[in-house]
């Protein structure tokens, strides 16, 4: 059964191609410095800011730039609003009057506009009237290194920090000259930290000699990537060092680039990791219901994956219906999907499955059938297109654990709620009279039919488990890919190929085999790339089946079939 | 007495099936060869309702030279071989004058040979590697040459980037636009250990370590740029994790050449605000053509949320050209038709004009813009004057002494112009 299985997915597989891949290393190093000039002298200020907002809507996105930093050089109190509104794009102006203002779409689809050098309120008015003041990255980029200098004495603490990561990244000496001045009156130790790492990346590159090897000294602890590209900077100049002061510079430059690879290499252990348990946790919760229904009951379900399609759009359907809780519609989705997945599978176990009892090819042609069925079902009802599924805003972001180092928020939730399921399914399997059951019919189902256990119900209802779990691997997987027709087609195949590495029959060896994959699949796709790791994982289980054709964990004894 | 009935039977079915084709010598069949079903239904349903738009409004305006068109819908089920034997069906059973069709580069690659077997004529509207250029073919989509170089021009010139991601997905265009792009970039004075290539298999969704390996790549110091050729469904994952890795438009931009406007209506867009697509063709383009065309198409579809993107446009381009050299030949046949439209204009979308050139190719626009946070594009750049599609990319060695043309004298898609020599249509 087992090698039909593997030929299958073989050739599913057999059209990929072998990708090679290049990776360039990286030495060279160049630091982007924004000349800033000194500010004009304040007498006719008012005068000058309405002239160089007068300027704004005829610009072209090419002068923008200098634009921009003239009007920051006034130090006028309007600026900072005027570039926030910029940058997110709010800012317009009137088609008539070509006066500046911020507009914001209200209720009854006017936009409600703000007079920017005034602060006043004009009336709303439609699309028509007005029109965007054009941006690109570019000048957004240039836009977040002016707000940097005017956010460093920002009252909350991350937007300080983001504004000292701007100017350690494009030092300019406005910038340096704020930090000098506010270091000493900083009262976070995150944010001193960060101003005096810039500081010495500034002493590193423009100091005396014995100036330079203090900041090596000091920096050598330091995890900005900032750090490393000025060492390299500096130690491309001492290369062939003409002076004792050179060479002593080149040593300990070398050193302490040495000290901060070593510990490099510790986080990019530690994110490769994490990427495998992450990978290993989806791959979970996909296969977690096929190991009830193929390893439990034995039954073949090739329709398992449009199960999680199932699930995903009935995320997509609890999203629609209550537009204004979408921080809570993952909550609401998981026992939805659930319960419609699971029904679901119910109906296919008593219409279809239980005719085909014992016919193993049979039931993987049927069930394979109705995944097709179903497919084109949700293709009519949805439309071939990808629907979408709106992230919560806590599932967005990540933890920053050191610069160089941190985990995306929705990768962390996904692991913590694989392992709950799995240990849920674990307590319902070994805790419950369900799930006394349910072991006792497969593996003995004449013996538990005359213990009086409905063998039937008993197969329906582990049938609906399986299939309600894969509804809630849908939920996650909305998460994470397009919810299309074709989602459960993607994750099919690693399904079973982690329960049959695994072991059939056996929950724990599900959670080892999809561990192990993900992270073996991760630590190889940095050296081989993504289509040819792939192809490693297939073959090695290939090999691996042959040698244990039961899997990790085969199940000994009488149940053993 | 059966033996009676039969031939009595068999002779109504015989004469209604030749009332049913003298019926059809009426018409004009205009052959429709895209995938209703399977991956590339997503994107290739829309094209097919786009002809079928196209010709009921030509129906309305009264057909062509006279007769009404018809058209002959066949799903190929984003089943590669099967384009080969749906291109058969349609141009030896059911007789097809045109067809519009195919997506992929391998559907195509796989309807060319019967094309050219039986003299068939394919419109084929999306943007693709280039290094082709058949009689039966006409490229209405975009060679490299004016997509993938221009929008290596403007990263380079006006955002200044220095170090640059190749991803793409592994297939056939990906990694022939990569290869033209790469030598491109090396021509410009790009190192090699500047220039980082990644191919993911279709529809990735893990894409964790990549953006990693960019977000690593990018902290040089240098500005770093990804030139993404990432097909269809992986985009989605691929922008999800940038956004919550921390990577933002400014920080690291990546240009795409394969999300539209129709790819983005499935999105949640925030976290590709700022982000760039090279296309010629945008819906927020304004002038008078796109207005009426998206207003046609809304109508025709009956969903006002529907958008257009540019292989409709390009599409729409095709079938207008192929209705104007038809009027101007007189005739369906396919080779009157095909030497009539060369130099055949017609205005596109973006308020300009296309012209078919010599070699297939179509004379367009480069523009890129800026996703906005209602899935719409800004244009930010654009090329001062339409470029002329490339077949034979000039930075590949194997191609840059080629030339395609079709008319005569030279009358070949693969002109080797040191020694003046046409290796057919069978050239690899």
């Amino acid at each position: 059964m087992l090698r039909i299985f593997l030929l299958l997915i073989c050739c599913f597989l057999a059209g990929q191609s072998v990708a090679s891949e290049v990776t360039a290393k990286v030495n060279d190093n160049e630091v982007v410095s924004a000349e800033v000039t000194i500010a004009e002298p304040q007498s006719n200020e008012q005068a000058q800011l309405i002239a160089l907002f007068k300027k704004l809507p005829t610009t072209k996105l090419s002068k923008m730039p200098l634009l921009i930093e003239q009007l920051s050089q006034t130090k006028a109190p309007q600026i900072k609003k005027t570039f926030n509104s910029l940058m997110n794009g709010d800012l317009y102006y009137l088609k008539s009057n070509k006066q500046i203002v911020h507009a914001q779409l209200n209720a009854d689809n006017k936009y409600a506009l703000t007079d920017v050098l005034t602060n006043t309120k004009l009336e709303a008015v439609a699309k028509s009237k007005i029109r965007k003041v054009k941006t690109n990255n570019r000048l957004r980029g240039k836009i977040r290194s002016l707000l940097a200098q005017l956010d460093l004495t920002f009252s909350d603490k991350t937007v300080r920090i983001e504004a000292v990561k701007q100017i350690l990244d494009k030092p300019n000496d406005i910038g340096i000259e704020t930090i000098k001045k506010l270091i000493n009156s900083e009262q976070d130790d995150d944010v001193r930290e960060l101003m005096s790492v810039t500081l010495l990346v500034q002493q590193l590159l423009e100091g005396e000699h014995t100036e330079k090897l203090a900041a090596v000294k000091q920096l050598k602890t330091s995890l900005e990537p900032s750090v490393l590209n000025a060492m390299a900077t500096e130690l491309s100049k001492v290369e062939k060092p003409a002076s004792p002061e050179d060479k002593a510079l080149k040593v300990a430059l070398e050193k302490a680039m040495a000290d901060i690879d070593g510990r490099k290499g510790l986080f990019e252990f530690a994110e490769n990791l994490f990427f495998g348990i992450s990978l290993g946790s989806v791959l979970l919760l996909a296969a977690i219901g096929l190991a009830i229904t193929f390893g439990v009951m034995g039954v073949i379900n090739m329709a398992h994956g449009e199960m999680m399609m199932l699930g995903a759009y009935t995320t997509y359907v609890i999203q629609q219906a209550f537009p204004q809780l979408i921080e809570y519609s993952l909550l609401m989705a998981i026992p939805a999907a659930f319960l419609v997945s699971g029904l679901v599978g119910v109906a296919i176990e008593r219409g279809v499955i239980r005719h085909l009892k014992g016919r193993p090819l049979e039931t993987l042609l049927a069930t394979f059938g109705i995944s097709l069925i179903l497919q084109q079902l949700v293709r009519t009802i949805f439309s071939p297109l990808n629907r979408q599924v709106l992230a919560p805003e806590w599932m967005s972001g990540s933890w920053q654990i050191n610069p160089i180092f941190s985990l995306t928020f929705n990768r962390l939730y996904i692991i913590i709620f694989s392992l709950m399921v799995f240990v849920a399914l674990l307590m319902i399997l070994k805790k419950t009279s369900l799930g006394l059951h349910v072991r006792a019919v497969s593996q003995n189902r004449d013996m538990a039919r005359a213990l009086s256990i409905k063998s039937d119900w008993v197969d329906a209802i582990t049938f609906g488990l399986g299939s309600g779990i894969a509804g809630i691997a849908g939920v996650v997987l909305s998460q994470l890919t397009n919810v299309g027709p074709n989602l459960g087609q993607a994750y099919i195949i690693d399904s079973f190929l982690v329960v049959v590495f695994g072991g059939v029959g056996n929950l724990w060896g599900t959670l080892v085999a999809a561990m192990s994959l993900g992270a073996f699949n991760k630590f190889l796709e940095p050296v081989t790339g993504s289509v040819l790791a792939n192809i490693i994982v297939l073959v090695g289980l290939v090999l691996f089946i042959q040698k244990k054709p039961k899997g990790l964990f085969p199940q000994k004894g009488r149940s053993a079939d | 007495m059966k033996l009676k009935k039969l031939i009595i039977a068999s002779s109504i079915v015989a004469s209604s099936l030749v009332t049913s084709i003298s019926y059809a010598a009426d018409t004009i069949k205009v052959g429709v060869l895209h995938s209703l079903s399977g991956t590339m239904a997503i994107s290739e349903t829309t094209l097919k309702d786009t002809v079928l738009m196209m010709i009921d409004k030509q129906n309305k305006a009264g057909g062509i030279l006279g007769k009404q068109l018809e058209a002959v819908v066949v799903d190929p089920a984003s089943n590669w071989p099967l384009f080969a034997e749906k291109t058969r069906e349609l141009l030896a059973k059911e007789k097809v004058d045109v067809i519009f069709g195919c997506w992929t580069s391998v559907s195509r690659k796989s309807a060319l040979p019967v094309l050219e077997e039986l003299n068939g004529l394919l419109f084929y509207p999306v943007q693709y590697e280039g290094e082709e250029s058949s009689k039966n073919v006409f490229y209405t989509g975009a060679a490299p040459n004016q997509q993938a170089i221009p929008a290596i021009d403007y990263l380079m010139d006006d955002i200044g980037a220095q170090r640059w991601v190749l991803a793409g997905t592994d297939y056939v265009y990906p990694r022939t636009t990569n290869k033209v792009l790469k030598a491109y970039l090396k021509s410009k004075g790009v190192k090699d250990e500047d220039i980082m290539v990644n191919y993911t298999p279709f529809g990735h969704s893990d894409w964790q370590s990549i953006v990693a390996e960019v977000k690593k790549f990018g902290s040089t110091g240098k500005k770093t740029a990804v030139v993404s050729t990432i097909n269809g469904d992986a985009n989605i994952p691929f922008y999800k994790e940038l956004g919550n890795q921390g990577i933002s438009a400014e920080d690291i931009p990546v240009v795409a050449f394969s999300v539209g406007e129709e790819e983005l209506s499935g999105f949640d867009t925030k976290p590709l605000v700022g982000h760039l697509a090279a296309w010629n063709y945008f819906q927020s383009v304004e002038s008078d053509e796109n207005e009426t065309f998206i207003a046609d198409w809304k109508k025709y579809i009956g969903d006002d949320k529907r958008v257009t993107n540019d292989p409709m446009e390009a599409t729409y381009i095709g079938f207008n050209m192929w209705a104007k050299a038809v009027e101007k030949a007189g005739t369906t046949d396919v080779d009157a038709v095909e030497q009539a439209m060369i130099g055949i204009a017609v205005p596109n979308l973006t308020g300009g004009t296309a012209v078919m050139n010599s070699n297939h190719h179509l004379s367009k626009p480069v523009l890129i813009g800026e996703i906005q946070e209602d899935g719409q594009f800004e244009v930010v750049w654009e090329t001062p004057d339409t470029v002329i599609g490339d077949a034979w990319s000039d930075f590949l060695p194997s191609s840059k002494n080629l030339i395609s043309d079709w008319t005569s004298p030279v009358k070949c898609g693969n002109f080797d112009v040191t020694t003046a020599k046409c290796s057919g249509q069978n050239f690899e």
